[in-house]
Order: C-alpha cells, then sequence, then structure tokens
C-alpha cells in the first residue's frame, strides 16, 4: 500500500497531546497504524510530550503513595498484547465496528450510499461510509474539519486520487464531490467536527433526518 | 512528610530502570522510577486541570501501568519519559475527559527482534538534544506549545485566554515546531 495522503502536523500535534474529540483520534489512529511514516513523525511529538513533562514542575506526592502503589502491584495482571487487525479494520477501528467490514449494519443514504455511525464522545461525529463503484456522493462543503480515510477501494474530487490509507483533510474552503472510482467499492471511515453542508435542496433536506 | 521531590541523583538512565522491572519485576527500580515521574506526572495533571487529589490518584495509576505495559516498552522507539508521558495522557483524556483513546496497532518485539543497543542508544541522544531545544525555544512559542500539551485547550480555545489571535498561535506553534525539526537535523 503506498499511502500518498498523510496526516498534517496539526493533526499530529492534536493526537499527541491528546486534544482532539474521539473521532478525529480514532481516523488518525486508523491511519496511524497503517503508515509507519506517520508514527514515526508522532514519536517526534510524543517525544516533545515527554521532554514539557519531564521538565515540568513537579508536585511532591504523598508520602504513602510509593507504598500504596507497591502494594497494588501485587496479583496485577500484566496488560495483553496489542491487537492485530487487518488492512481494511485496522486494531483501533475493530474496538468499533469487529473485525469484519462485511458485519456492519449500513443505513442507506440513497442512490445505493450506506452509511453506519460509529458510537463517540460530542465534539465530532465519526461514520463509515459506503460508496458503489463509480458512485457520486452529493456535493457538499463543510463547517468545520472533515476527515476521510479510505480502508477499500478509492475516491477522486476535485483536489486529488485518495486509495487505501490515504487520508482527505478537509476544511470550510473545499466544497467537493467525491467520486467512487470505478472497480472495487469504495468504504471511507470518516469523522466532522461539525454538519456537513450540502449544495442539493434535496440532501439538505434529508440531512437532519441522517444524522450527517 | 512528602517524597522529595528535585534532584535525585541519576544513577542509571530510566529507559534501563524500565527494562529491569520489564525483566525481573525489580521492585526498587520501580521505587526509583516512582520518585522521579509520580511528582512530574501529578504536576502535569494538575496543570491540565486535575485537582490534586485526581492527580495524585491519577499519577499512581500511571505508574502502576508501567509496570503492567513495562513489557511493551522499547527504548530504541521512545524514552522512558515520552513512553510515561503517553501513558500519562492517556489517562489524563480518561479521568478529565471520560472518553475512550483509540490506539494505533502497534507490532510488539518478540524476543528475536529484541531492539537494538545502538538504536536506543541514538534515541535517547536525540531525546536529550530535542530537551535541550524545547528549553531554548523563545518564551512565548514555548508557552504555547506548552499550552497545548498541558491545558486541555484547543487552539480556539487558547485564542480565548490568551487575546491572541488564532492565526498568530497557528503560526507560533508551526514556527515553534520548526525550530525544534531544525534543531534535530
Amino acid at each position: 500500500m503506498t499511502i500518498r495522503h498523510h496526516l498534517s502536523d496539526q493533526l499530529l500535534l492534536g493526537y499527541s497531546s491528546g486534544q482532539l474529540p474521539e473521532a478525529f483520534n480514532l481516523v488518525v489512529a486508523v491511519h496511524l497504524s497503517l503508515c509507519d511514516d506517520c508514527k514515526a513523525r508522532l514519536g517526534a511529538f510524543d517525544a516533545v510530550g515527554g521532554s514539557l513533562m519531564d521538565a515540568c514542575d513537579s508536585v511532591a506526592v504523598a508520602e504513602e503513595s510509593l507504598a500504596a502503589t507497591l502494594a497494588r502491584l501485587d496479583g496485577m495482571p500484566v496488560a495483553p498484547l496489542p491487537r492485530r487487525g487487518s488492512k481494511t479494520v485496522p486494531a483501533p477501528l475493530m474496538d468499533y465496528i469487529g473485525t469484519d467490514l462485511a458485519a456492519v449494519k449500513w443505513r442507506s443514504l440513497g442512490m445505493g450510499v450506506r452509511q453506519a455511525i460509529l458510537p463517540t464522545d460530542k465534539g465530532a461525529s465519526a461514520r463509515l461510509l459506503y460508496i458503489p463503484a463509480g458512485q457520486k456522493v452529493p456535493d457538499h462543503g463543510h463547517r468545520g474539519t472533515e476527515l476521510t480515510l479510505v480502508l477499500q477501494g478509492a475516491f477522486r474530487d476535485e483536489t486529488d486520487r485518495f486509495g487505501p490509507g490515504d487520508i482527505e483533510i478537509a476544511d470550510e474552503d473545499l466544497h467537493h464531490q467525491p467520486i467512487a472510482e470505478a472497480g472495487v467499492d469504495c468504504i471511507c471511515l470518516a469523522a466532522t467536527d461539525a454538519p456537513l453542508r450540502f449544495s442539493g435542496l434535496l440532501p439538505r433536506i434529508a440531512q437532519p433526518f441522517f444524522g450527517i | 512528610m512528602s517524597l522529595e521531590t528535585g534532584q535525585h541523583p541519576v544513577e542509571e538512565p530510566w529507559g534501563a530502570l524500565i527494562l529491569r522491572v520489564r525483566d525481573a519485576q525489580d521492585r526498587e527500580a520501580f521505587a526509583a522510577l516512582f520518585r522521579h515521574f509520580a511528582p512530574r506526572i501529578k504536576g502535569f495533571l494538575m496543570k491540565s486541570g486535575a485537582s490534586a487529589a485526581l492527580a495524585e490518584e491519577c499519577a499512581q495509576d500511571v505508574m502502576a501501568t508501567l509496570w503492567q505495559k513495562a513489557h511493551l516498552f522499547d527504548p530504541s522507539r521512545a524514552s522512558a519519559a515520552t513512553w510515561i508521558f503517553t501513558i500519562a495522557r492517556n489517562r489524563r483524556i480518561d479521568a478529565l475527559r471520560k472518553s475512550r483513546r483509540p490506539e494505533p496497532e502497534d507490532l510488539p518485539w518478540g524476543p528475536e527482534a529484541e531492539p537494538d543497543q545502538q538504536d536506543a542508544l541514538e534515541l535517547a541522544q536525540e531525546t536529550e538534544r530535542l530537551a535541550e531545544a524545547v528549553a531554548l525555544l523563545p518564551e512565548k512559542q514555548r508557552s504555547l506549545i506548552e499550552r497545548a500539551y498541558f491545558g486541555d485547550l484547543s487552539h480556539s480555545e487558547i485564542a480565548a485566554e490568551t487575546g491572541l489571535p488564532l492565526g498568530t498561535i497557528k503560526s507560533r506553534i508551526r514556527l515553534a515546531l520548526d525550530r525544534l525539526r531544525h534543531s534535530m537535523s
């Protein structure tokens, strides 16, 4: 898998410092699971956090704190080894949908396009999108930021082509109409921190009902 | 009475102590790590808005997690401080926001793929240079970077608090990151 579209510094900083809403964390974690370059870049951001914490004004802990913690260690289970996911369902996504994309419960959005909303905290929402090969997603703009990560297939919009592992970071300035490539149906993981703004009248009316 | 928070003689690099916890469940090594890191974790969490009591409780949790996860520590990929920071950050998200934290998939090192000593040494040196570079950042940039990491604040919330326009904050943070990157290369 050759990933051409990567995480921005701003997203990596947000992820490393723990400021992003859960839905964004999920998309970032899935990309990081697929992309060693971004994982290495994240390492640098984490190192900044580590050195800030190490240089931070320390606050005395209670004398009995160490003894209390040592006492807790007895019989504490060893943490399990990290889970392994697949290319289409990397480990962080498994906590939300299980191991199989085929088992996802989709809801139709019309024209063959389907979605499944994933439960996350407020601040942003996450969903899986299923776009049949060759199908257009309704033309839309954004009020906030929209992250779209390809899990299977590929799509194109006014800016470029996005294949497996690629992430598109769309802000308020981007008004786009993604089209799934012919061949394999396209499945994406998307997160938004504000409702999308559809241009057509029908999708605009339908929007509140579909929760997008 | 409280544990001393300041200067402890560094007898052994912190990463080596974590490896002693990993390989021998060494409680003395754990205690040395605790004395150094617990007060810093507590300070970090209090800067992020936790009460002293919550910060202390979480600092204990973070150190207990270090014990549980010591077998996942890889000194060729993260320094002790970096690794402990990621545990503390996750605990903070859990405690202050009560939300889940999706973590990337990570392949564990098997015994056959024991990380290279040379890699670990180089990483430790890089991390030290980074810490120096952070300390040398101009005050304005360092305080914004600190705010981004310590405060549970988005850029726009920082804007409201500092009175700086959002564009200025973003460009200062970017500048600080560029400087850091430059000083590493």
